[in-house]
């Protein structure tokens, strides 16, 4: 090998090769049959200590969500907190949350895909579950804020015997249209990638299992022409979900800067809520990564501190564009000088919410910067799990800055008051309980990595030796 | 023959409520919860701003003590013209009458979504936030004419809708045109200044239209440009001259 100029990165090659290279997953490969059989571990491998959770989560989604929905349902809205003016607050909060958190999985699955980062290749399918699950908590989010929920299929466009069409002029309308597309665009994109996978946990199944990954993987077998087929399909659908993510979260922007209010009619709400949503999900993806890796089996292979160090580079750009956006969207009212956005601006800073608001500048600003800009930081898992949460948390008091703070300062100030949540906490921590549920029980059935993303990513690098540097260059295999 | 409305010609109905004459009495606020069928809430909710009232008396002070006079003001949906309330609603709610140039919410329709109050700058919408309590014998004090609503709808004065129909379809059967103070809303009713007033804008010659010449007329929020038919004639005009 040494007599040669070049040497072919070969798998059982990996030892002999430099430390620095070594800790890329890419430059480390494994033999096939090897990564296979470690990610069906991972799969199967359930402790005490994960159904003990799994029950836990499922008793508080009972009482937490079934439970308090039930009581809301039968009871009407007034268990909640809402009240004039707040007639919206914190579901409507999670619900622009949980389309945040769902945005950036297939955001950064699709642009990574189409701009072939190398670096995507263990963690897109993470991602992309996380953008089905929480999609899924947007829609309980919105069913849980009607006041008639058993009418919500009103809002479906069918003939009926109503005889009345849903109102397209209605930004909710929109926003419903935007969601459903997203969803159904969002779970084929996830799920195209997820076929080989299945296949390849088809063919190393028994039992229960085997028939339902026989059944999803659509008898996918490998052939030359199958590769051709997904990989054309799978190539339309990441181009394709980059502007439909754009245009869903500008929609749900546009809820509240189509509307009169003080404070939410900006023009700069679209991408503000762009940015926001890559800047929550970004985060998510960490905490997400860090639990796979901290947890399941087999997966600090593939879960590396290159990947945190990846996703924290891409979430201190993207924490500089909020900052931008927010400082933006505060500097026109400000120096509008319209009496109403005044008010509702010193409401924010000076109001009695205004330690909230300060949070948010801190854990969305403050924070991410001062941690993120170091290299070494950024390759400490644990610290980026906790720059996620806080993230996260910002971004969540963000969007309640935005909806039932905003809310408080209508143009009538005799109807002026605060919002207090009650039930609405314990059906937030419901949807969070679900998120986390679902993720655990597919954490079980469906390959987290996609494993032959991973085996030709490392078939395509090359470590060549170069005088005395080792160079590495990867082949163009899409 | 004046406040003539022809078969099928659109109306726009209009108010002027003169805040000189208003002594903020809330007998529009009460007659309106009863031709309406409005729900009693309740102490608990009120207190947590819940009120269901589709007019309310607003109290204004002006001046500096000793020398202070109140105005009252009673704020109902001001039927705007360029309503931001209805392109709102996803499920057609929220709609407007094109005979009667009114803003109409319809119960039945409505599933809830709240974005019409939200959207509402003179936040005169209320929402069913519960079922409540409708014992005997209120429930014999309930108008016939008009929808009973239940938890999680949205609903406003609508100039009590039942009353222009009422009118209109007993000048048709009789062969003539509703005239001029014939239709007369709850609250112009009971109200003992006759501080509101109600009737056609579209017909010169009206009392309302009369009104709304007065150099003390006003609209709300007029800068928004929602065109509100209703109007105001500015209060504590006198000022200073009646010590």
């Amino acid at each position: 090998m040494a007599t040669t100029a070049e040497s072919i990165a070969m798998p059982g090659a990996s030892a002999k090769k430099p430390k620095d290279l070594h800790e890329h997953l890419m430059l480390d490969p494994r033999p096939r049959g090897e990564m296979n059989a470690m990610v069906m571990e991972s799969m199967h491998t359930t402790s005490k200590k994960f159904w003990g959770v799994v029950v836990f989560l499922a008793l508080t989604i009972l009482f937490a969500l079934l439970g308090a929905w039930g009581y809301m349902i039968a009871e009407g809205m007034g268990v909640t907190g809402l009240t004039r003016p707040e007639y919206w607050g914190i579901f409507i909060v999670d619900m622009v949350f949980w389309i945040g958190i769902s945005h950036a999985g297939t955001f950064i699955s699709a642009l990574l895909r189409v701009m072939k980062y190398e670096i995507r290749r263990p963690f897109t399918r993470a991602a992309e579950l996380m953008t089905t699950f929480g999609l899924i908590q947007a829609a309980i989010c919105i069913f849980l804020h009607l006041g008639r929920v058993w009418l919500a299929y009103w809002l479906v466009p069918y003939p009926n015997g109503r005889a009345i069409w849903p109102n397209f002029h209605s930004p909710l309308m929109w926003d419903f249209m935007a969601i459903t597309t997203y969803v159904i665009a969002s779970t084929m994109y996830l799920f195209m990638p997820l076929i080989p996978d299945l296949a390849m946990a088809r063919d190393r199944s028994t039992g229960w299992r085997l028939g339902l990954y026989r059944l999803i993987s659509l008898g996918f077998t490998g052939k030359a022409a199958e590769w051709k087929f997904l990989k054309t399909a799978m190539n339309i659908f990441a181009f394709a979900i980059i502007p439909v993510m754009f245009s869903v979260h500008t929609v749900v922007s546009w809820d509240f800067a189509m509307s009169t209010r003080p404070g939410w009619n900006s023009t700069i709400f679209g991408p503000y809520f762009v940015i926001g949503a890559l800047h929550s999900g970004i985060a998510a993806v960490m905490i997400v990564l860090f639990m796979i890796r901290s947890t399941m089996k087999n997966m600090k292979y593939f879960i590396r501190p290159e990947h945190f160090e990846f996703l924290g580079k891409l979430s201190l750009i993207i924490s500089m564009a909020w900052a931008y956006f927010f400082f933006n969207d505060y500097l026109v009212p400000w120096y509008g000088g319209n009496k109403f956005e005044q008010l509702l601006l010193d409401f924010h800073s000076h109001g009695p919410f205004a330690w909230v608001w300060v949070s948010m500048l801190i854990c969305n600003i403050l924070i991410p910067w001062m941690i993120l800009w170091n290299k070494k930081w950024r390759k400490t898992p644990w610290l980026m799990l906790v720059v996620g949460i806080v993230i996260n948390i910002g971004m969540w008091i963000e969007r309640f800055v935005i909806i039932p703070v905003s809310l408080t300062i209508t143009r009538m100030p005799f109807t002026w008051r605060l919002y207090h949540p009650s039930i609405e906490i314990p059906l937030t921590i419901g949807t969070f309980a679900l998120f986390m549920l679902l993720y655990l029980l597919a954490s079980r059935l469906i390959p987290l990595v996609p494993v032959w993303e991973v085996q030709e990513g490392q078939s395509a690098h090359i470590v060549r030796k170069v005088g005395k540097a080792m160079v590495t260059s990867v082949s163009n295999v899409d | 023959m004046s406040g003539a409305k022809s078969k099928n010609t659109p109306s726009k109905w209009g108010m002027v409520i003169d805040q000189d004459l208003c002594t903020g009495c809330q007998a529009c606020v009460a007659a309106c919860v009863m031709e309406n069928n409005i729900s009693s809430i309740g102490e608990q909710d009120v207190s947590v701003g819940r009120s269901m009232q589709w007019i309310h008396t607003e109290r204004f002070w002006t001046g500096q003590y000793p020398d202070v006079s109140t105005i009252f003001q009673p704020i109902l949906c001001q039927q705007c013209g360029n309503a931001p309330c209805e392109t709102t609603c996803p499920v057609y709610a929220s709609v407007h009458s094109d005979s009667e140039q009114i803003n109409l919410q319809i119960y039945n329709r409505c599933v809830g979504t709240r974005y019409c109050a939200n959207n509402c700058p003179y936040q005169v919408r209320v929402f069913n936030w519960r079922d409540w309590p409708r014992p005997v014998p209120w429930n014999n004090q309930l108008n016939p004419d008009v929808t009973v609503r239940r938890r999680g709808v949205m609903e406003k004065c609508m100039f009590c809708i039942q009353r222009i129909r009422r009118a209109e379809l007993t000048a048709q059967s009789e062969g003539r045109q509703v005239r001029d103070g014939e239709v007369e809303p709850a609250c112009v009713q009971a109200c003992p200044a006759y501080a509101i007033v109600f009737g056609r804008l579209d017909d010169p010659a009206s009392q309302v239209s009369q009104l709304v010449k007065n150099g003390r007329a006003y609209r709300m929020l007029e800068e928004l440009d929602t065109q509100p038919k209703v109007y105001y004639l500015t209060g504590d005009s006198n000022h200073g001259h009646n010590g």
